[in-house]
């Protein structure tokens, strides 16, 4: 079993029967699934599979989108999206604070700031920041409202290489500091076994393969790696 | 846990020592100091010495310094600042209202379907007919006073303002609108941080086109229907062959004109800064 066991009780997201069609063409056919609270999940699938369609499904954004089934998600979702979505006009810090109220608001941004290793750039522009630093404070705009659900979709996506990996080791230390359950979608496979404790497949409109990886076991990331790759129906080329 | 390095460090940038080259820039450059008034001031130059080299005829076109003494015998004379503030509170008035409608229509029409079905193709009729024909019209509604003046400048003022804004508040980006609503912003709370701050760069671009449309009204009422004002003192001049009257009247509608727009362009940049165009 995967570890933590004890925080995997209630779950955050429960979906039955979930589907979704753009047109006629059902792109989500009748998903099940279960997010315990607290568990950091990948989802993988080719291009098109419909991942972004189910997070979309799962933050209640997908407005007019024809479909059925039950959908239960927690009150407080964040959501990360694959551009940072920083508005121009506001400074870093009001960016992080919308849709925050409360006497402690901007203490609070302070600080997510701070935790995203973006502090000192309160006042400065979203233009100003690199690429990473847009989306670390995208990450801190998330992290600030507390959420029980954590979506990101791709959120890494259009960083390089380097700067991806110290992502990753981020968005780890925050999870295991504020532990919300975590839905991450990705097309990089060792992103998803190096991140999560679930690797979630989709596939013809279902959850395909539900991989648990275990961090402690005597399995390699190879192994988890080739059983991914054939259930995306991707070989590998070097043994 | 355990982190892979999944991908080789790219390699280091090639550092050239011996001299490094910077691309063409395609951006104009830093400003020039003064520069808005370095054209005007090169007109009004080669107008002094055609002048003073007696190439002009004083009575068509005369000198600066003749201007300038009209101008100041009519302000002492006290004619000119009456007619000067007679336009001024015609063409502010007019503004003002057109200002108002064309914000809170462009607003109601952009936030609501219902808006946008009553209000939308009205606007877009208004538009396709040149207002100042609607003149005739107008003078037999409203009686030849300063209501039907002020209605019309209201009129030329609020289309390129409703215009602009509307289409700005409708090419608000989407992913924006979807952000507001994974952050639970309330309606009111869109509004104020999301729409308003993504329209203003289209309701600036409208505004400057209001502040010029309310001169050209202006100066067209006055003309046609002048019983008082700045038009009323040049078409007087006309009468009289008295070009030094009309040219000051001409002067100060460019001033109008000028100081205006340097007025919505010192306010677009301080409400802009956070734009960084081609322009800044
Ligand atoms: N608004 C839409 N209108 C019509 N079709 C859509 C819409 N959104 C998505 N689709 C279709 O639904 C399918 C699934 O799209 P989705 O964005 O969920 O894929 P994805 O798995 O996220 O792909 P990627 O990895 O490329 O992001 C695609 O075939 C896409 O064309
Ligand atoms: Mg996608």
């Amino acid at each position: 079993m995967a570890p933590h066991t004890e925080q995997l009780t209630r779950p955050a997201v429960r979906l039955r029967g979930l589907t979704r069609s753009f047109e006629g063409r059902t792109v989500l056919d009748g998903v099940d699934l279960d997010l315990p609270a607290g568990q950091f999940t990948a989802l993988l699938g080719h291009s098109g599979s419909g991942k972004s369609t189910l997070l979309r499904a799962i933050a209640g954004i997908d407005h007019g989108v024809a479909g059925s089934g039950t959908l239960t998600a927690p009150e407080r979702v964040s959501v990360v999206f694959q551009d940072s979505r920083l508005l121009p006009w506001r400074r870093v810090l009001p960016n992080v604070l919308l849709g925050l109220d409360g006497e402690d608001a901007e203490e609070r941004g302070r600080a997510a700031l701070a935790e995203v290793g973006l502090g000192g750039r309160e006042r400065a522009w979203p233009t100003e920041l690199s690429g990473g630093e847009q989306q670390r404070a995208a990450l801190a705009r998330s992290l600030v409202r507390e959420p029980e659900l954590l979506l990101a979709d791709e959120p890494f996506g259009a960083l390089d290489a380097l700067t991806r990996i110290k992502m990753h080791a981020l968005l780890r230390r925050l999870w295991e500091r504020h532990r919300p359950s975590v839905l991450l979608v990705t097309h990089d496979v060792d992103e998803a076994i190096v991140l999560a404790d679930r690797v979630l497949v989709l596939e013809d409109g279902r959850i395909g393969l539900d991989l648990t990886v275990d961090r402690d076991g005597p399995h390699a990331h190879g192994g988890y790696r080739t059983q991914l790759l054939k259930a995306l129906g991707v070989s590998e080329d070097a043994p | 846990m355990t982190t892979t390095t999944t991908a080789p460090a790219p390699p280091a940038a090639v550092a050239e020592e011996h001299q490094v080259r910077r691309r063409r820039r395609l951006s104009p450059g830093k400003r020039l100091p003064a520069t808005r008034i370095t054209g005007p001031l090169l007109v009004l130059a080669l107008w002094a010495a055609a002048s003073a080299t007696g190439r002009l005829d004083p009575g068509a076109i005369p000198a600066p310094w003749t201007v300038v003494e009209t101008g100041i015998r009519l302000w002492t004379e006290g004619t000119l600042p009456r007619d000067v503030l007679t336009s001024l509170q015609r063409a502010g008035a007019g503004f003002a209202i057109g200002l108002t409608a064309g914000i809170v229509l462009a607003l109601a029409s952009g936030l609501s379907r219902i808006g946008e079905a009553l209000i939308d193709g009205s606007v877009q009729l208004n538009r396709a007919v040149p207002t100042l024909g609607l003149i005739p019209l107008f003078i037999l509604w409203l009686g030849i006073g300063e209501t039907f003046k002020i209605a019309i400048i209201a009129i030329v003022v609020y289309v390129p303002i409703y215009l602009n804004t509307h289409a700005a508040l409708s090419g608000i980006d989407h992913r924006f609108v979807e952000l507001a609503e994974v952050q639970g912003l309330s309606r009111f709370a869109f509004v104020r941080q999301v729409v308003v701050p993504g329209a203003l760069p289209g309701f600036f671009v409208g505004l400057r086109l209001g502040v010029t449309g309310s001169w050209l009204g202006l100066v067209v009422l006055e003309q046609i229907n002048a019983t008082s004002g700045l038009g009323y003192m040049m078409f007087q001049a006309q009468n009289y062959g008295q070009t030094d009257v009309i040219l000051v009247g001409l002067v100060v509608y460019g001033l109008f004109g000028l100081v205006s727009d340097t007025a919505v362009r010192a306010i677009e940049r301080r409400v802009l800064s956070w734009r960084r165009t081609l322009s800044s």
